[in-house]
């Protein structure tokens, strides 16, 4: 059965706006950003009591275009599925704002950027930064555009592991922490996989020490794998047998050499059509970004007191399909959190489609996470 | 409300921490978080239930209680809650452990298999008992342990869990003396609130 929230409209178009924070920045690592600037987009209507902001956080290779569509594109936001009128996260009642993280390479302050110091592009030398300087920016600029409190922080993957460090690191100013397809760390095998694509984009002869761009190159072919990789890691076994199965693209399997099987063709697809949007620097920085998020760190090692000092509600959504993420991953952060006793729900949702799911619909997800959100409406205007 | 979850309600004590195993819709956390401020988490594995949990605004954990209660530590809760449920386990023996180490006490509530009309179906009958407290076939009945008073007072003694309050229900959920007279004959749904043995 369709879930209620599958039919919403979209949010129509959208135009991202700039905000600037022109004092030097600490960053976790003790570098300093002289400034820097965050691209963001906002959908739906603050209400008079700024208590009803949702902040979308992204994963891994998304950017502030969570929803609807800009003027000169044609491919909505990457949570579109998820963000309008009668959507789970519904603008009718909600005033929605996605972040384009620094580091990354959507506008926001990231490798690609020109440093004022050198007037040359940072490439490589762009500091490295956490998850933690991620969610310490996003509140920078909440600040800034008058928003004290979110109702709720949402993020899959990446994104939900920054909903996670703004619950640890600003308590008192987000009431909702919702975590989707999530993990409370990296596994050897998750960091693995970040280090072959990394590997990828280092043997790229264009790659040049990361100063391709000064050189007039780029190490597509890096990147390109880098993606194809990753996308692997994204689906199931299944989501890839019955999206492809061993369909031929092209040639003959009796002759082996010329064959393309159709799998073959969708990520060289993907892989192409990635390394002509994302910044090979910023995809360097953002895995290891990944591989070093770890809020239980600086707390002994302890997910269960790392988040007895949170005061929101959490919901922890899951896929059985999931191999990135798996469900067993996401239950580590609910058991920590009823040990700490604090109040969860969580939602194992049967979906074939792998890491991806959290993209996508399926109508018991859209279900708990659009019930959620209506729960916190009624609460907001109550 | 179910006048067994009634009876639960009117049990715990205020700003209780209680785990409610099986919580259904969460009608009963909902109600203690309303009138007592209780601090409660739900355990459910229905979809639809969950929903109306989150719908409630009651924190809820999806798991299979048949997979065993190792989540949730010693001592974390004050009182745990488990209504109609545990002729539904596959080992509710096991489980009825379980209770009594996360929880100081627990609240346990089941149909009374022993009551007349279900002995009358089988004995004149000679079908599977069926009733508004037990309304499946036996085909696909999620009833797969169901015990009388006498069993589970059994059960309790073995495993040395103290019995620290004794309900016994009618069919429409009633209270009277001669159901406390008979209980195994007239009672259709048990209430037991247990403790550890002192």
């Amino acid at each position: 059965m369709d879930s209620r929230f599958a039919n919403g409209s979209s949010v129509g178009t959208v135009v991202p706006q700039r905000w600037k924070f022109a004092a030097p920045f600490k960053l976790q690592s003790g570098d300093i950003l002289p400034s820097f600037e965050l691209v963001y987009e906002t959908y739906g209507e603050l209400h008079s009591g700024r208590d009803n902001a949702v902040l979308v956080c992204h994963a891994l290779s998304g950017s502030h275009h969570a929803a609807g569509l800009h003027a000169d594109d044609e491919s909505p936001g990457w949570w579109d599925s998820c963000i309008g009128p009668g959507k789970p996260i519904d603008t009718d009642k909600f005033f929605v704002v996605c972040v384009n993280n620094i580091g990354g390479c959507h506008g926001s302050t990231g490798p690609a950027s020109t440093n004022p110091r050198t007037g040359e592009p940072y490439g490589p030398e762009f500091p490295s930064v956490t998850v933690k300087d991620w969610v310490h920016t996003q509140a920078m600029l909440a600040h800034g555009i008058g928003i004290r409190r979110f109702a709720a922080v949402v993020g899959g993957s990446l994104g939900g592991m920054q909903a996670m460090q703004w619950a640890i690191d600003f308590p008192d100013r987000v009431e909702h922490a919702i975590l989707v397809a999530c993990a409370a760390k990296l596994s050897a095998q998750n960091i693995a996989f970040n280090k072959i694509a990394r590997s990828a984009i280092h043997a790229d002869p264009c790659f040049e020490q990361g100063q391709y761009k000064a050189r007039g190159r780029f190490p597509s072919v890096g990147l390109r794998l880098a993606r194809m990789l990753g996308h692997v890691t994204y689906l199931s076994d299944g989501a890839m047998g019955s999206k492809f199965g061993r369909e031929i693209k092209q040639g003959d399997p009796e002759q082996g050499a010329d064959v393309e099987f159709q799998v073959e063709s969708y990520l060289h697809y993907q892989g192409e059509r990635f390394s002509k949007r994302f910044d090979a620097n910023s995809y360097l920085l953002i895995t290891r970004l990944l591989d070093c998020f770890d809020p239980a760190r600086e707390f002994g090692d302890d997910l269960v007191v790392t988040l007895s000092e949170t005061l929101c509600r959490f919901l922890v959504i899951s896929f059985t399909s999931d191999w990135r993420f798996a469900p067993e991953r996401s239950d580590e952060i609910v058991d920590a959190l009823v040990r700490a006793g604090r109040p969860v729900t969580s939602a194992v949702i049967d979906s074939p489609h792998g890491h991806d799911s959290f993209l996508l619909y399926s109508p018991r997800y859209f279900e708990v996470l659009g019930e959620y959100f209506q729960r916190m409406a009624r609460d907001c205007s109550s | 409300m179910r006048t067994d979850l009634r009876l639960i309600a009117s049990t715990i004590n205020d700003r209780a921490r209680v785990l409610d195993l099986g919580c259904g819709d969460g009608e009963l956390l909902a109600h203690l978080a309303e009138s007592k401020r209780v601090v409660g988490l739900g355990v459910e594995i229905g979809e639809k239930q969950i929903n109306k949990c989150i719908a409630r605004g009651v924190a809820v954990v999806e798991h299979d209680l048949n997979q065993g209660l190792k989540r949730f530590p010693n001592d974390s809760f004050d009182m745990v809650v488990m209504a109609s449920t545990l002729q539904a386990l596959f080992r509710p023996n096991l489980l009825l452990g379980e209770l009594l180490r996360i929880g100081e006490e627990c609240i346990v509530t089941f149909p009374n298999f022993g009551h007349w009309r279900i002995r009358a179906q089988l004995t004149f009958n000679g079908r599977m008992p069926e009733s508004t407290h037990l309304p499946h076939k036996w085909y696909d009945t999620p009833n797969v342990h169901l015990c009388t008073f006498r069993d589970f007072e059994e059960l309790c003694r073995q495993m040395r869990i103290r019995i620290i309050e004794r309900f016994v229900l009618g069919t429409k959920g009633e209270s009277g003396w001669h159901l406390n007279r008979f209980p195994n004959l007239l009672g259709a749904t048990a209430f037991y609130r247990l403790g550890r043995a002192s």
